[in-house]
């Protein structure tokens, strides 16, 4: 089992009577709800967060990419992860990943996944989305009706980038490139792994199961409501011949560790309350923009995690339902560690994406219920899917061949602003 | 009214309906919304001209819809129906997209439209005058958007929702598949650079425009007067996006009264 701690980033400090004053946390919240000196304090939160879960034996650091949204403030997670490439050794950077029909032309998304796998030695997994109706259709403009075909387009360029060693011409629809010629390759060879993010649509499970991709179901719901998506996708695998591999998928869910169960709803209570009540209220009317999903995936009657559909399964909810429905795994070590595995096993989930910080949730109580998980919690379900080879993780360089940052060592600069450290002196040195 | 198929080119299959068997051609083409199967107003013209009013593909039982991309296709897919159809030139009415189709059509090639009615077109952008987002418009807030009066019977044909699950379900993909094309045209905005052709349109051409159209704002017409040599407006009272239903004897006086003279 691997465990790979997912951050949303989400503002934390939206006001009280936000849902009766506003009708959406995405796309057209109000500006002057973001302070920027807080966003300082919290990017950086943050980022301390995901370094602390690598420290703490994190199979992976996960991010991703949402636009114009209150509970997601990473419009590129690229840049995350760049941060992240410094300052953390061992845990993989789970990019979940690149809306790539937004980018134009695509080999953009190529170019900098491969950057983040050659700064990280090789510690890159290249997630590939369709991306919400909210950030590709309203907030970055794509027509719905083509933005699959467009997805698709960008896909088979990036492959074709990281794989081929010669220069090529592309002639898309949507991209025409005279010289596709990328520069850096990737440290993993031929590509980093692939992971495809869904919301439930029925195309996405062919498409991972054609391509042996890893296909991570990024719900905010829990394994409960979960398990018609991860059935559905099993059963494509299953039908295609496929191997029934867990760690062939990826599922999100809401985890808290207390010391009880009693502590767990006590402290971390108002945050769950905060996420899903605050962050998740979205407009109906930008839940799926016509064209976005396929007849095919609305007649499979898949709903949608927000809009009104969302918004009436969650209203009322208390502590007890979201522990019962499964909306998050609470508790104790015990109770987690039995719950997770339950969970896992109902899924047959080999990679957990686990929110560990959700809402309005403050550095002390994520670092506390981090710090639990990975000492109470995590060595006891390592055991599990033991029999299966995780074929979706990266290939990193041999750790002899890590680089690490330099010591910072270069403050003391003289008045004409040479560098008068010993550090720099000989690193000048040993380059010539 | 007749309902034919005609196979255009081993790409469409174009479901027509046909009103009345005299009198030059008047194509009609419909908005983002589609026909709805009972289009009244159609009838009524139907009395002077062959009408002709095929659903886009992607509406209706039309197929094909995966062929076009842009206003170019589109405008030479109703080129290529009419060459089908054997109609050398007709009398071209279109609404709302479809107003926004017609003129590009009659952009493309002037001579093949007699007459141009453009009824509330889109095609334009103006700042100062943004129009709402109707693909994002709640089912309680269309009604509004496109009516002058939300509550009248003929607006609460179009917004009422069926109770029946399966006919809701019905109403959802089709509304879906038909909004899914439009978006083609209009989505994110709907200005696919008709500005620099419009000029080109040299029929006689009326712009009719519902007096409290609260989705693409009367002051629109402006853009096409502006452009399109010798057009005028007619404003039709009491009547909002969809004046042809709203205010049917006086949209259909209107039409034929240009169209005739």
């Amino acid at each position: 089992m691997k465990f790979t701690w997912f951050h949303l980033m989400p503002y934390r400090f939206l006001p009280e009577d936000f849902k009766d004053r506003y009708r959406s946390v995405w796309v057209d919240i109000p500006r002057n709800l973001y302070d920027p000196k807080v966003g300082h304090r919290l990017y950086n939160d943050y980022l301390d967060q995901l370094e602390f879960a690598d420290a703490m034996g994190f199979d992976g650091l996960g991010v991703n990419e949402h636009h114009q949204n209150g509970y997601g403030m990473m419009p590129s997670p690229n840049l995350m992860a760049a941060a992240l490439t410094r300052r953390t050794r061992n845990a993989n950077l789970v990019v979940l990943g690149n809306s790539i029909a937004l980018y134009n032309p695509p080999i953009r998304v190529a170019e900098e996944f491969a950057m983040l796998d050659v700064m990280s030695g090789g510690r890159l997994i290249a997630g590939f989305p369709v991306g919400t109706s909210m950030d590709d259709n309203f907030c970055y403009g794509e027509v719905p009706a083509t933005l699959r075909e467009k997805y698709y387009e960008a896909h088979d360029l990036i492959v074709k980038a990281w794989k081929e060693m010669d220069i090529f011409s592309f002639n898309g629809k949507y991209t025409k490139l005279r010289y596709v010629n990328l520069w850096p390759r990737p440290v993993q060879q031929p590509h980093p792994p692939i992971w495809i993010p869904g919301g439930g649509s029925v195309e996405t499970y062919d498409f991972c199961a054609d391509h042996d991709y890893q296909y991570s179901f990024l719900s905010y719901f829990g394994y409960i409501a979960g398990k018609k998506v991860a059935d559905g996708y099993w059963e494509v695998m299953a039908k295609k011949g496929k191997e029934l591999n867990p760690y062939a998928m990826g599922f999100a869910q809401v985890v808290i560790v207390a010391n009880s169960d009693e502590e767990a709803e006590r402290l971390y209570s108002p945050h769950v309350d905060y996420f899903f009540n605050r962050c998740l209220h979205v407009y109906n009317g930008f839940a799926d923009a016509p064209g976005y999903r396929t007849v095919k995936t609305i007649k499979a009657g898949l709903l949608g995690q927000v809009g009104k559909q969302a918004d009436l399964r969650r209203d009322g909810l208390t502590w007890k339902d979201f522990v019962d429905q499964g909306f998050i795994i609470a508790g104790s070590p015990k109770t987690v560690r039995e719950r997770l595995r339950e969970a896992m096993k109902t899924l047959h989930c080999g990679h957990l994406m686990m929110l560990m910080q959700i809402g309005s949730m403050p550095p002390d109580l994520v670092r506390a219920s981090t710090e639990l998980f990975a000492k109470e919690v995590m060595p006891y379900m390592r055991d599990l899917w033991s029999e299966f080879e995780d074929r979706w993780s990266p290939k990193r360089l041999p750790q002899n061949e890590i680089q690490m940052p330099a010591p910072l060592h270069f403050e003391s600069r003289g008045a004409n602003g040479q560098a008068r450290s010993a550090g720099i002196q000989s690193e000048v040195r040993s380059a010539k | 009214m007749i309902t034919t198929q005609k196979l255009l080119d081993g790409k469409f299959s174009v479901e027509l309906h046909q009103f009345g068997s005299s009198g030059d051609p008047l194509l009609f083409l419909h908005g983002a919304g589609g026909l709805t199967g009972v289009d009244p107003f159609l009838e009524d013209l139907s009395k002077d001209f062959k009408v002709i009013a095929p659903h886009f593909p992607g509406y209706g039982e039309s197929t094909g819809n995966e062929h076009i991309d842009d206003v170019l296709d589109a405008a030479l897919f109703y080129h290529q129906l009419m060459d089908e159809l054997g109609i050398d030139s007709a009398n071209v009415v279109g609404h709302s997209m479809g107003g926004m189709l017609a003129a590009e059509m009659a952009a493309l090639c002037n001579h093949r439209v007699k007459k141009l009615v453009l009824v509330a077109p889109a095609g334009f952008w103006l700042d100062a005058h943004p129009i709402p987002d109707f693909f994002a418009a709640d089912l309680t807030e269309i009604g509004g958007l496109l009516f002058h009066d939300p509550n009248s019977p003929v607006a609460r044909m179009f917004t009422a929702i069926p109770e029946d699950l399966k006919a809701l379900e019905a109403m959802y993909v089709e509304r879906v598949k038909r909004l899914a094309t439009a978006g083609k045209f209009l989505w994110p905005l709907p200005d696919r650079g008709l500005k620099k052709r419009a000029h080109r349109i040299k029929s006689p051409t009326l712009v009719v425009w519902g007096e409290s159209d609260k989705l693409i704002p009367p002051v629109y017409a402006n853009e096409f007067t502006s452009r399109i040599k010798g057009a005028r407006t007619a404003i039709i009272k009491q009547a909002g996006h969809m004046p042809m239903y709203e205010q049917q004897a006086e949209f259909v006086k209107t039409v034929l009264g240009f169209l005739k003279s």
